[in-house]
Formats: structure tokens, sequence, C-alpha cells
């Protein structure tokens, strides 16, 4: 099934980046970083916050996993410290990339700044990072299978907060409300992105 | 803290249930609970880690300084998590190749930093041990339960071995197998149990 992925064609790139984001979503197909997005998605700005952060973490993160994974574990014999590993480099970069963020610009800092914390428990990261693990890829797909599957999220988060921007207003059941209702949106969403399955298959 | 071990444990396990009061942990519920052998060995996983890992921040609460906690109770899950891995690999290979990735995920399943928080930062080391198992048992019980429903209706089998009398009365349900079962039947289960436990409360 996997296709030989030769070079950096233009294509290759947009096929890897599609499978990650559509028939791959993270969310939907992966059940990841469900946690903080039932937590946050209840308004569509907050979504879209937490999802571009979502997305730039997780493209970076995968790609220093990828470099950390190939060229200090593997040669070292030492894959099975991986978990560990690849936690520690997460949590490193978000810290670093809040205490820039705030150097640099404080405004950016104010609208991302209480997403940063979340972003190192969100599974959606770790899973990515793992996943890649599993894929024929070099380092430049690692870095846009990183990108797709954040950008996979964030249109999912994004959909989700509109659609819950609605339900608000609706009279429901006392049991269904809150989580339970959110959880039945996920599946009808999710129902509709296994429309996406079997288009592309890397 | 005055309250008796069983007064914690019984809180953990239903008041305070992870999935359905709390909402945390939902990733991996999903993702497993189409076959119950695995459902079986992440709750393993997951007991394994909550119950232990909650005793041992117990245990350093006191020396481990306020700003940099995060990391380190990060630090010591992601130890137990890595256990729990190479156990399960070595006891059965065959499912770690499926549930492998979300083993690795329970460094990230909230309910564990939740409980480490929320609970064994300030309480005693053998109360903690308890409080992180009965929250372990909660969050199985869930799993199992909608595992019980899904396999049946998905793969027309019970923990591997096929239904009675199959071929006169089942009929495969896809939407089973694929994730969006998965989340319907989790709202079915939240539902019942957030209605059944309000009842309960007005009667109080």
């Amino acid at each position: 099934m996997a296709a030989p992925l030769d070079g950096n064609s233009f294509a290759t790139i947009v096929l890897v980046f599609i499978s990650a984001a559509f028939t791959d979503n993270i969310l939907l197909a992966r059940f990841l970083g469900m946690c903080s997005c039932l937590g946050v998605s209840k308004k569509v700005d907050t979504s879209i916050g937490l999802g571009a952060a979502v997305i730039f973490v997780t493209a970076s993160t995968a790609a220093l996993n990828y470099l950390v994974y190939t060229h200090l574990l593997v040669p070292l014999h030492l894959e099975y410290l991986r978990l560990i590993t690849f936690i520690m480099v997460i949590a490193a970069f978000v810290q670093f990339v809040e205490m820039v963020v705030e150097r640099f610009s404080p405004t950016l800092y104010n609208a991302l700044g209480i997403f940063l914390p979340l972003i190192t428990v969100n599974c959606a990261i770790l899973g990515i990072s793992l996943f890649m693990l599993n894929k024929p890829y070099g380092f430049f797909e690692t870095f846009i299978f990183g990108l797709g599957g954040g950008f996979g999220w964030f249109f999912a988060i994004t959909l989700l907060g509109g659609i819950r921007e609605k339900i608000n207003e609706t009279v429901l059941p006392k049991g269904l409300a809150g989580p339970g209702i959110t959880l039945i949106i996920i599946g009808i969403l999710s129902l509709a992105f296994v429309g996406f399955s079997g288009m592309i298959k890397i | 803290m005055s309250y008796t071990p069983k007064h914690i444990f019984f809180k953990a396990l239903w008041e305070e249930n992870p999935v359905f009061r709390q909402v945390l942990g939902i990733c991996s519920t999903l993702a497993v609970t189409n076959l119950l052998a695995n459902t079986l060995f992440m709750c393993f996983g997951v007991i394994f880690t909550t119950a232990l890992s909650s005793f041992v921040i117990s245990l350093l609460r006191n020396f481990i300084p306020k700003r940099i906690r995060m990391i380190v109770q990060v630090l010591i899950i992601a130890s137990f998590v890595m256990m729990v891995d190479i156990l399960i690999k070595a006891l059965a290979p065959d499912i770690h190749r499926f549930i492998g990735p979300y083993v690795g995920l329970i460094i990230t399943n909230c309910i564990i930093m939740g409980r480490a928080e929320a609970f064994a930062a300030q309480n005693k080391p053998l109360v903690s041990l308890i409080d992180g198992f009965a929250s372990g048992i909660g969050y199985s019980l869930i799993l199992i339960v909608i595992a019980c429903i899904r396999e049946p209706l998905g793969f027309g089998t019970f923990l591997g071995y096929q239904l009675p009398a199959k071929e006169l009365w089942w009929h495969q349900w896809t939407i089973m197998v694929m994730p969006p079962g998965a989340f319907f039947m989790l709202a079915v289960v939240t539902w019942f149990a957030r209605a059944y436990s309000t009842k309960t409360e007005v009667k109080k």
C-alpha cells in the first residue's frame, strides 16, 4: 500500500497533506485531542485560536521528533525510550515557544497565551509523533504530515465550534446537555469524514 | 482529610467518574473499544499507571518545586507508561501491534494528569494510591461496557469467540467498527449515566 515516495515532488507533498488532514483526520478518525477539543470548542474564535496553535506545534514537533528519533535514538539503540523523549521534546518546545512569543509579540501572546499550556497534554501532538514512526516518510514529508494533521484538527474543531454555538440555544434532555450532545455532533461529523476514506491511501 | 478509604474509592469511581462526569481521557476510550481484548489490555495499562503514578507523585509532593511540577509529573507518568508498553509488547505482541500508539498516549491521558494535580499533589501516598486505582477502575468500567456492545454488533464475536447461531439472526452493524460508532456509543452511555445520577441526586 505504501506508494514509493521519491524525493520532494509536489504531488507527493499534496497527497501527504490531504491524507493527513482529511482521510486520516486526527480528531474524527483517530480520536486524538478529544479532551481539549470538548473543553475549548464552545465558540468559534477560541477554537480557531487553539487550532492555529496546534497546527504550529504539531508541524514543528513532528519534524523535531523525527530528527531526534532517526539521528539520536536509532543509532544509540534507545528506541524504547521514544515515549519519554517525545514528550520531553514537546514540553520543552511548547515552553520555549511560550517564552519567545511572550518576549517578541505580546499581542500574539495574549491571543495564544492560555492555549499553549493546554497543548502539552493534547494527545494529538504526541499522537502525530507516534504515528509518523509507522510511515515511510522522510524529513520533509514528516513535516508536511504534521502540518496536515494539525490542519485537520483545526478544521474539525472549528466546524464543531460553529455547530455548538447554535446548539447552545436549543432545549435538550437533561442528561444529554453538555458532553452528550457534543459527542453526537462529533459522531455525525465523523460520519461525514468517513466519506473521505479510501480516497487516498499512503 | 478525614475521609475513609472506602469513601474515597467510591467517590472516585462514581461521583467523580473520569469519563462521564469530568469528560477526561476520551481519546483512548474511543480508539480501543471495538474489540474487548484490546480494551482489557488498555484498561490494565491505565489502572496500573494511574494508581502507581498517583502514589509516586504523592510521595514526592513535598519535594517537587511548584514551577516545574508539570514536567516532573509527566516524567513520572511517562516512565510508568513505558513499563506498561514493554510489558504488553512481551505478553501480547499481536495486540500491541494494534493498540501500541494508544498505549503511548496514556501519557497524555488527562485522567492521570487530572488525578495527579487534583488529588495526589495534596494527599498522603496510600490514599492517593486508592484514589488513582478507583479512577482507573471507573474509566475501565465505561470502556468495557462500550466494548461489550461494539464488538458483538460490529464483528459478531465476543472476546474473539463467535456468537452462537450467528447466521440466523446476526447482521453486521458496520458503523460500530468505524469511528462514528464509538462516538455515538459514548454519547449514549454518557447520557444514561448522567440522567441516572442526576435522578439520584434529586432524591437525596
